[in-house]
């Protein structure tokens, strides 16, 4: 699967540039995998032990924590059903069940032509509007049934392209930072050449 | 593991209603274990920082405000500190981790390896709560996975201590194993395809407190309660690691680490860990074999010492001790190779021994400089020159200690290489020279100048700054064969010269090299750290008689051989053929000696055209001492009995010696000892009874400091590792290895100090020598008049100390380094030319590496690593092939582009599958200049 693009890997290097350590940077370079290919590949992940210096492992380490961070495949679009516990009292297992019915998959699944993974999750603190879910973290209050049926809709016909970008995307609200308040730390790759000390020896000083 | 800040003041705290003394900064679980009050734990580990992971080590702690539940191992010790480790809240909170941390734990003890010397088995039984509330099920995950080709993980029993990640990070420095999927699902493994390649993953499965980790070539093998355990010493380096070593009906199964705290502390590379095993293996000898017409067959012990025994009669008879030459002892015991040399430099009477294969430094040299310890060397705040090879290939625990100095302990390492080294990253500045061209950058760094064109200047700078801060300690060695090792003797004179303090730690990387050196298998020495010169008279005393002459060292034997001057060739345990760095010369010289005696573990390419094959005893088949490269000598464990009827080597220079008509006189390990420790001057006062004595169980090194104290200590306190009386090396001893031979012969002299002006005189004496040599590189003239100025102080010496007859009772003194005289004359490259430089790797082609069931297949191939710019102007695609041509040979290898190696370099490693660089060596020129060329 793919590393970094070369132009990622070039957005890749001004973001390690930001922090005092390269290693600062690891989790924002996860962002920018997943937002690559829509998820965080194994190639991009030892990319990004290149980059910032450390081992594969340890990028795996840090990537393996974080629920967001996919490391499978997932649709274009990330459906989340809250089913805690306000949500689940006002019929959030109901939805799911609805959603699984309507897209033909089991919660974890996606769907055959890629479009939608569904997942149901624990508390998205938005009790006083359940049932909730998201779609790629963005919002939708109080859904019922036919909202949700709606909501697929409306993604499969390409109504909201301009709302929700698809799964991994950061572009619309990555940081920049004016290279003149980069903390700069320097690339671990691409050092000096190494050359052999070529000259003679100065002549030695007088000796008592 | 913080530090203790000083060791000599203390604080009183109390544990359980006693008080006890602890030091400042010492954690409170060191404090009560060295009274006695052990605090269970698991993730606590004394060689590693403490985490507080496992909770397992809660104790109450009451500082003032009440008595509190906190982990002993994150816990300093605090003035008026009053723990309590047995109260009822620590009791439950000690039942309640135990009960916690074995929810997800199997119960699958009785086919787990670790049972029965499980931390987690054991404590479980002594401080848990015996019945477990879980009835839910247990974490399951695929087992066995191999995280690498020598450790296996059975992730369901590991209970996430947090050791193995934190050694591999903390410790090894190769994170490659890492907690994954944090949380419910917490679980150590590699990244996919990643797999644990540590050369000290070994360590994680001694450490493991459970069975999660566990040695693959040890899995199943054994149950702990059926193990005998014997202590030793690591033989497969030099750097002496303390062992202890698993066996099981006459089968050694098992090396773990012991925590010494001069030498390895607890820590063991793989190959030291594993390659026990080559001397179980099949292709051992098990009896001794003599040539009938093209063959070797087994022959009845009588039979083949005879044959031996007369080979070396008749060679004497027909061209005298000259005839006989000695290759190798680095194998042996001290004992052996003290019973060798007394066989060798008395009975028969040849100074043509070597211990090295031209691939070491010359024995002067090792045996005159001032020795450093490894803890002076990782001193806190210390300076340590590397002029040596990649630590990490040839000496791992020296590395790891080395790492933990850099990391912990503030110490600057300056690397001088050709190209990186694993080192590199530790280096606070790896500066780049030619080979061969060392004491270029070592002078211009002591002259404190600007820095040379092409150094990188800030690295300089930094570099020369720690010099001149000091303490300098100085790892020296060869870190490549393609080059002579006059440059790095040069490198070493000018720091000894140029500096105030510093001390030397020879990186030779055979087991026993440093025992066989001191017990005089070398030319020009004699056991004790002598010069033959000043011991002569000593140890015709006791020896009967001792060659007058200096021999030959490896180099030189074998250039004699080749030319049929050397009768009869012994192998002890060498294989030059595999070994030298000019293969060519090794194989021509095999052929060219009339008889050749091998005593070996096995047949190898040189034993194998042997006339006469003795079966020797291996590791673990012997006991008696071994040497490291402080001066450490330290005991080694006989564990099992040898194969068939292998012979130790010192019994078999005893049979041969009574055939030749002689009794050496060495009846038993302890005996021959005590000879030791009676002739020889540096192991004065080392008794067996020292030895072998609890207090001498981190070994001892030689010499004593009350030895030194007595004569060798000059004017700032430094023991310089010689007496009043200096000695170089041995009158004409044609010290092929430092390639400016000739010179340094002419240099060969006694320099009379009797008052002993060794200190400063003697500085300014040769830096001046070093100064003049300087100034005046290319000229003739110069070294003639040193030749002059040393002649001089010879014949002065030999006129006033007493020499000639040493009182009775008095041991010579040892010998002393001395710089050469002349600078080896490197020629300059080329510009069709790359200089060929040669690495190695811990895994490689040797005998206990290929015979070892769990390090074969671990060697990697030899490709050449060039500066991808170099290769640009070749016209080579990286991954290419490419002819390479000396004036010895030739050989077509691939490619590697690397950006490490500077221009006009070439990288090849040695004794690695695929081309070999022995074919290109002319082990008498300084340097090896190759030609390259495209193949298509």
């Amino acid at each position: 699967m793919a590393r970094l693009t070369e132009a990622n890997e070039l957005v890749a290097r001004e973001i390690i540039g930001r922090y005092p350590r390269p290693k600062s940077a690891l989790i924002p370079l996860l962002h920018l995998a997943q937002e690559q290919d829509g998820w965080v590949t194994d190639d991009a992940m030892e990319h990004i032990a290149e980059l910032v210096g450390v081992t594969a492992a340890e990028v795996l380490g840090t990537c393996s924590f974080y629920e967001m961070f996919k490391r499978e495949p997932v649709g274009t679009y990330l459906v989340n059903i809250c089913t805690n516990i306000s949500c689940q009292l006002l019929g959030a297992e109901e939805l799911l069940h609805h959603a699984e019915a309507t897209l033909g998959v089991k919660a974890g699944g996606t769907t055959r032509d890629g479009l939608i993974t569904l997942e149901d999750v624990e508390c998205i603190a938005a009790c006083t509007e359940a049932p909730c879910l998201q779609v790629n973290y963005r919002y939708r209050y109080k859904v019922a049934p036919e909202d949700f049926d709606r909501l697929v809709d409306d993604l499969r016909s390409g109504a909201l392209v301009d709302e929700v970008p698809p799964h991994g995307t950061l572009h619309r609200t990555r940081q920049r930072i004016p290279t003149d308040r980069a903390a700069g730390a320097a690339s671990p790759v691409g050092g000096r050449e190494p050359a052999w000390i070529a000259s003679r020896p100065a002549p030695a000083k007088d000796t008592p | 593991m913080p530090e203790a800040t000083n060791a000599t003041d203390t604080l009183t705290i109390t544990v359980d209603g006693k008080e006890i003394e602890a030091r400042p900064g010492e954690l409170l679980i060191d404090a009560a274990e060295r009274v006695g009050i052990y605090i269970p734990r698991f993730c606590y580990h004394p060689r590693m920082r403490p985490v507080g992971m496992c909770r397992m080590c809660l104790v109450e702690i009451d500082t003032g405000r009440g008595a509190a539940l906190q982990p002993a191992c994150m816990a300093p010790v605090a003035p008026g500190m009053n723990v309590t480790t047995d109260s009822r809240p620590v009791v439950k909170a000690q039942d309640g981790v135990l009960e916690f941390l074995l929810v997800n734990h199997p119960l699958d003890c009785p086919v787990c390896d670790k049972g029965g010397e499980c931390p987690l088995q054991d404590q479980t039984m002594a401080y848990g709560p015996g019945e477990s509330r879980m009835i839910e099920e247990k974490r399951h995950f695929e087992k066995p996975i191999p995280i690498s080709d020598l450790v296996t993980l059975d992730r369901e029993r590991c209970i996430l201590c947090d050791r193995c990640t934190r050694f591999a990070k903390e410790v090894a420095g190769d994170p490659l194993i890492h907690f994954l999927d944090r949380g419910g699902q917490t679980q150590v493994n590699t990244f996919p395809d990643h797999p644990f390649a540590s050369y000290f993953s070994g360590n994680t499965v001694q450490i493991c407190p459970v069975g999660a980790l566990t040695a693959t070539p040890y899995r199943f093998r054994a149950r702990p309660w059926d193990l005998q355990q014997t202590e030793s010493t690591c033989t497969s380096c030099s750097v002496g690691c303390r062992v202890v070593v698993d066996s099981s009906r006459n089968r050694m199964l098992r090396m773990n680490g012991v925590d010494i705290d001069p030498v390895n502390w607890s820590w063991l590379c793989d190959k030291g860990r594993f390659d026990f095993q080559a001397f179980e293996s099949d292709d051992r000898l098990h009896g001794p074999l003599v040539r009938r017409g093209s063959e070797l067959v087994p022959v009845r012990w009588s039979e083949a010492l005879n044959e031996a025994a007369s080979a070396i009669r008749e060679g004497l008879d027909r061209s005298g001790p000259a005839g006989v030459a000695v290759l190798g002892g680095a194998r042996l015991t001290n004992e052996a190779a003290y019973a060798w040399a007394k066989l060798t430099k008395g009975v028969i009477g040849t100074d043509h021994v070597d211990c090295q294969l031209g691939d070491g430094l010359p024995a002067e040299v090792v045996l005159g400089l001032p020795r450093a310890t490894i803890d002076q060397a990782c001193a806190r705040g210390g300076t340590v020159v590397l002029l040596a090879p990649d630590l990490k290939e040839e000496l791992p625990v020296l590395y790891l200690r080395l790492r933990h100095a850099v990391l912990e302990d503030a110490a600057t390492v300056i690397e001088l290489a050709p190209a990186a080294t694993t080192s590199t990253e530790l280096a606070a500045a790896s500066l780049r020279h030619r080979p061969g061209e060392q004491v270029t950058v070592v002078r211009a760094l002591l002259d404190g100048g600007p820095a040379p064109q092409g150094a990188d200047e800030d690295g300089f700078r930094r570099a020369a700054e720690a010099l001149r801060r000091g303490p300098v300690t100085v790892v020296i060695g060869r870190s490549s064969v393609a080059e002579g090792a006059g440059a790095v003797v040069d490198a070493a004179a000018a720091l000894l010269a140029g500096l105030d303090e510093v001390r030397f730690l020879p990186a030779l990387r055979r087991g026993n090299v440093h025992g066989a050196l001191d017990m005089g298998l070398a030319p020009g020495v004699l056991p004790g750290r002598t010069a033959l010169a000043d011991g002569r008279d000593w140890f015709a005393g006791e020896w009967g008689a001792v060659p007058v002459e200096p021999g030959l060292d490896a180099t030189g034997i074998l250039r004699a051989a080749a030319d049929g001057r050397i009768d009869t060739l012994v192998l002890l345990g060498a294989d030059p053929i595999a070994d030298f760095p000019d293969h060519v010369l090794a194989e021509r010289a095999l052929a060219g000696a009339r008889t050749v005696i091998a005593l070996d573990t096995f047949l190898t390419a040189s034993s194998s055209q042997a006339d006469v094959v003795l079966a020797a005893a291996g590791y673990g088949e012997v006991d008696g001492t071994t040497t490291n490269l402080e001066g450490r000598v330290s005991t080694l464990g006989r564990i099992v009995t040898p194969p068939g009827t292998a012979r130790s080597d010192w019994h078999l220079a005893g049979d041969l010696a009574r055939r030749l008509g002689a009794d050496l006189g060495l009846e038993s390990v302890e005996a021959t000892w005590a000879e030791i420790e009676r002739v020889a001057p540096s192991h004065a006062g080392v008794t067996w009874e020292l030895l072998t004595s609890p207090e001498a169980s981190d070994g001892v090194v030689v010499p004593l400091p009350s030895r030194l104290s007595a004569t060798e200590v000059d004017v700032e306190g430094n023991a310089l590792g010689g007496s009043d009386v200096s000695v170089v090396g041995g009158a004409g001893v044609p010290a092929a290895d430092v390639q400016h031979g000739q010179a340094a012969a002419a240099a060969v002299a006694s320099v009379a100090a009797e008052g002993g002006p060794q200190g400063e005189a003697g500085k300014a004496e040769s830096h001046a020598h070093e100064s003049a040599a300087a100034a005046h590189e290319d000229s003739t003239d110069v070294s003639a008049e040193e030749r002059g100025h040393d002649d001089a102080g010879g014949v002065e010496g030999q006129d006033d100390v007493p020499v000639a007859e040493p009182p009775p009772g008095d041991r010579p003194s040892l010998l002393r380094f001395a710089p050469p005289a002349a600078e080896p004359s490197v020629p300059p490259v080329d510009r069709y030319s790359l200089r060929l430089f040669t690495t190695r790797k811990l895994y490689d082609r040797g005998t206990l590496n290929q015979q070892a069931r769990a390090l074969r297949g671990l060697a990697g191939r030899s490709t050449a690593r060039v500066n991808p710019i170099e290769l640009a102007r070749l016209g080579v695609e990286p991954g290419g092939a490419l002819k390479i041509s000396s004036a010895r040979g030739s050989l077509v290898t691939a490619t590697l582009a690397d950006p490490d190696v500077p221009r006009g370099a070439i990288v090849l490693g040695w004794n690695l599958d695929g081309p070999d660089p022995g074919d290109l060596i002319d082990a008498e020129a300084p340097v090896t200049d190759v030609r390259v060329e495209t193949t298509s």
